[in-house]
């Protein structure tokens, strides 16, 4: 069979304008070392704004743009308000999930409407895989979108916050190793983070989970899989923790929370495995004693806190290269 | 009516028939092949020189939305579609609303048919009552208003005890099951095949034992109860090996695989396009393979539709959330023809996959062009090039990824009844 059918277009080409610039942020699938490190340098220049006396750069002055999320977040949606008001931009907050939906709008018919409100860019937060896909390729494409987590596929502006943390501290990633622990199977954040990684060029990426919490064929996407804490961590360079929700329990994945700590909860004891200058990451919010011991969480390895901080920076590149982009695009189509 | 076809390339793989010859009809059901009979006049004749005349396909599994929500579909405008798409008789799948398990609604489904006046439809009863899976469906009375078959879908049944006893109820009337096998439990909230794709893409999966270990405790049932059995809808190659290892025993079990699952594989969901979500979902490449080669060694006998129409709104949707299945009475004989081109399967077996096989599975004399069968037969160009678009398209739904896309081969009239229900403008 060769019918063009049987090849569907490659999603990568959805958020790419004809000229390989970023039109819309909705997975890491697809995007080249070089437009990363771009994003990664963009970052850099906005990096330092928060210590200044005035926060703010004009970059997208004069644009609307609208956080909609469909899932409930806090700090994910606080610093794409702050990222979005420190470029100068309109911003508008809407808790879907309370509103429109609830009264059995459909999604399209909810995003149409707030399009019609002439919104520049979206930041998106849903629950189904591929929801941010599906906004761009079908809804709303003439609106800048940046997926912020759609289910279990991808979370691409926190791996790139993290891909930033990495780079400070380690200076780049040629010869990293980089452990990710936990809940792999339900992660966006690991499957991202696997997929930047790899593209960024670091040395090995270790994936250490039960092997229910592991997705079947994970590995396909450039990753090596380790059941034993102690040997997955063995001499890495970055440790990568996941959260643990409690309803893992009653999925049957788990026995419980204390056998999940002793075998995968990173204590300092097993931190000492992982390299001497090895640090140790997390998405947010930690659960701790669950996955995670306060005395490791807090303590000097810790860059968990920074990885907040670095959000802002990491998600201002990527919504103004984004909304660059699509303006980019919009001019050639008139 | 005495009717006569002219110079078509007659194939009928039930008398192992592919050749020019004229087909002749009277009062609805086939007189003769080849010379005129003595004393017959034709009152109408069709020249079918450069066309393909064979007998109409009959489905197996088609969702003609009547009784149920109007917005996906009807009676009158699926079977006109279906007509379109060279199937003269289409089986209703039971998961109407309300669902097709008395012997009032098959007979509402019946007499809407008949007003239509396109394909027949073949009900296929509930197996158990509101396909809840609790309680014994009235098998013998569905069976006397008109069903051919009976199948709970890929509803479960409660537990094993009531399986076993709806299967031996139906065993008692030799009624035909129809099993879309598929384990409720390790199916979960899965909607994409599960492997390193949907791992990827974050799609919950359905692992291929879904399908393999409801299809082996079903086959011990079946062997057990002494049923005629027909596996609808094999996503996967081991199930394949399964039914073949089935027959080897002497099993009578038959089994279908839908055109989708011959075309495309799980690959297609990179693009998250809904039109692609489908039950079972699409599987890899190993299993298209697997199951092309089991419909070539005949251990798949049948292709089915799966004909599944939605409104737009259905498919607008992120891709778990969005409606299941694909619109697809219409492309089943150019896709099927493409195939034939790849070196699938040659055009009698496509005939014998689409006609003859259905029908000897269901058990109707059907499915070919013997004298004194009814004159149900089609006449198909294999080389016209179309466009599925509105003006060509009947169906209610094109929830489907060739919409818009040319194809190749077309039905150019379709005969029900002796009478020409069909004809291409």
């Amino acid at each position: 069979m060769s019918s063009a059918l049987n090849n569907p277009a490659h999603p990568r080409n959805v958020q790419l304008t004809s000229d390989g610039r970023l039109k819309h942020f909705l997975s890491i699938n697809g995007l080249s070392k070089t437009l990363l490190t771009e994003i990664l340098d963009t970052a850099e220049s906005f990096a330092n704004m928060g210590e200044q006396a005035v926060k703010k750069v004009p970059l997208l002055r004069g644009k609307t743009i609208v956080n909609l999320f469909f899932e409930n977040s806090t700090r994910t949606r606080a610093t794409f308000e702050l990222a979005a008001k420190r470029l100068s931009a309109d911003v508008l907050n809407l808790d879907i999930k309370t509103s429109s939906t609830a009264k059995g709008e459909t999604l399209m018919d909810t995003l149409q409407n707030i399009e019609a409100m002439y919104a520049d860019m979206f930041v998106v937060r849903h629950a189904d895989s591929g929801a941010a896909h599906f906004i761009a390729s079908q809804v709303t494409p003439r609106v800048a979108i940046i997926n912020a987590g759609d289910g279990r596929h991808a979370h691409p502006t926190q791996a790139m916050l993290d891909m930033f943390t990495i780079r400070k501290h380690k200076g780049g990633f040629e010869g990293l190793k980089v452990a990710i622990v936990g809940d792999i199977l339900h992660s966006r954040v690991a499957r991202s983070q696997i997929r930047a990684l790899n593209t960024l060029g670091a040395a090995e990426v270790r994936l250490v989970a039960p092997k229910t919490l592991l997705p079947i064929g994970i590995e396909e996407m450039g990753a090596k899989i380790y059941t034993r804490m102690e040997e997955g961590i063995k001499d890495v360079d970055v440790v990568i923790m996941l959260r643990l929700q409690k309803e893992r329990m009653t999925g049957a994945l788990l026995p419980s929370e204390a056998e999940f700590y002793r075998l995968y909860g990173l204590t300092t004891e097993k931190l000492s495995y992982a390299h001497p200058e090895a640090i140790v990451m997390h998405p947010g919010p930690i659960n701790r004693g669950v996955e995670i011991e306060s005395a490791v969480a807090d303590g000097p390895r810790s860059v968990i806190l920074q990885q907040v901080g670095y959000g802002i920076a990491t998600r201002m590149a990527v919504m103004s290269m984004a909304m660059s982009g699509q303006m980019h695009e919009r001019a050639q189509i008139q | 009516m005495k009717l006569s076809i002219l110079g078509g390339r007659v194939i009928d793989p039930a008398q192992v028939l592919d050749q020019i010859i004229d087909v002749h009809i009277q009062e609805g059901k086939i007189l003769a092949l080849g010379d005129c009979p003595t004393g017959f006049k034709a009152e109408q004749t069709i020249n079918a020189e450069g066309l393909i005349v064979c007998p109409g396909f009959i489905d197996l599994c088609s969702h003609l939305r009547e009784p149920g929500p109007s917005y996906k579909g009807n009676i009158a405008s699926e079977t006109q579609a279906a007509l379109a798409g060279g199937f003269t008789q289409v089986c209703a799948r039971p998961d109407t609303q309300p669902p097709l398990d008395s012997p009032a609604v098959i007979r509402v489904v019946r007499e809407r048919a008949e007003l239509a006046g396109k394909a027949k439809v073949l009900p296929i009863g509930a197996l158990t009552q509101g396909l809840e899976g609790q309680l014994l469906s009235n098998m013998s009375s569905l069976q006397a208003a008109g069903c051919v078959a009976l199948t709970n879908l890929r509803r479960p049944v409660q537990d094993n005890l009531i399986l076993r006893r709806c299967l031996e109820y139906a065993a008692t009337f030799d009624i035909l099951v129809v099993f879309y096998p598929e384990d409720s439990a390790l199916k979960g909230s899965g909607f994409a095949h599960e492997g390193s794709l949907s791992s990827q893409l974050g799609l919950e999966g359905i692992p291929e034992t879904a399908e393999t270990l409801a299809l082996a405790q079903t086959l011990l049932l079946v062997e057990q109860t002494g049923i005629r059995a027909h596996f609808a809808h094999l996503s996967t190659a081991r199930a394949v090996t399964q039914v073949a290892e089935a027959k080897a025993k002497g099993l009578a079990v038959t089994a279908d695989v839908a055109l989708s699952h011959l075309l495309f594989t799980e690959a297609c969901l990179e693009s998250f396009d809904s039109n692609f979500h489908l039950e079972p979902p699409l599987r890899s490449e190993a299993d298209r393979l697997g199951l092309l080669q089991g419909l070539k060694d005949g251990t798949i006998s049948a292709v089915s539709s799966s004909h599944l129409p939605h409104e737009a709104a259905a498919k607008m949707a992120p891709f778990s959330v969005s409606e299941p299945g694909m619109s697809s009475l219409e492309v089943v004989l150019p896709q099927m023809l493409a195939l034939v081109e790849s070196g699938w399967l040659n055009l009698s077996d496509l005939v014998k996959r689409l006609a003859l096989a259905p029908a000897k599975l269901l058990g109707i004399k059907s499915g070919a062009l013997w004298p004194g069968y009814a004159a149900d037969l089609i006449l198909v160009d294999p080389e016209a090039n179309w466009v599925l678009n509105e003006q060509t398209s009947f169906s209610a739904g094109q929830n489907t990824p060739f919409w818009k896309q040319s194809l190749k081969g077309r039905v150019v009239t379709s005969l029900v009844d002796g009478k020409i229900r069909f004809n291409l403008k």
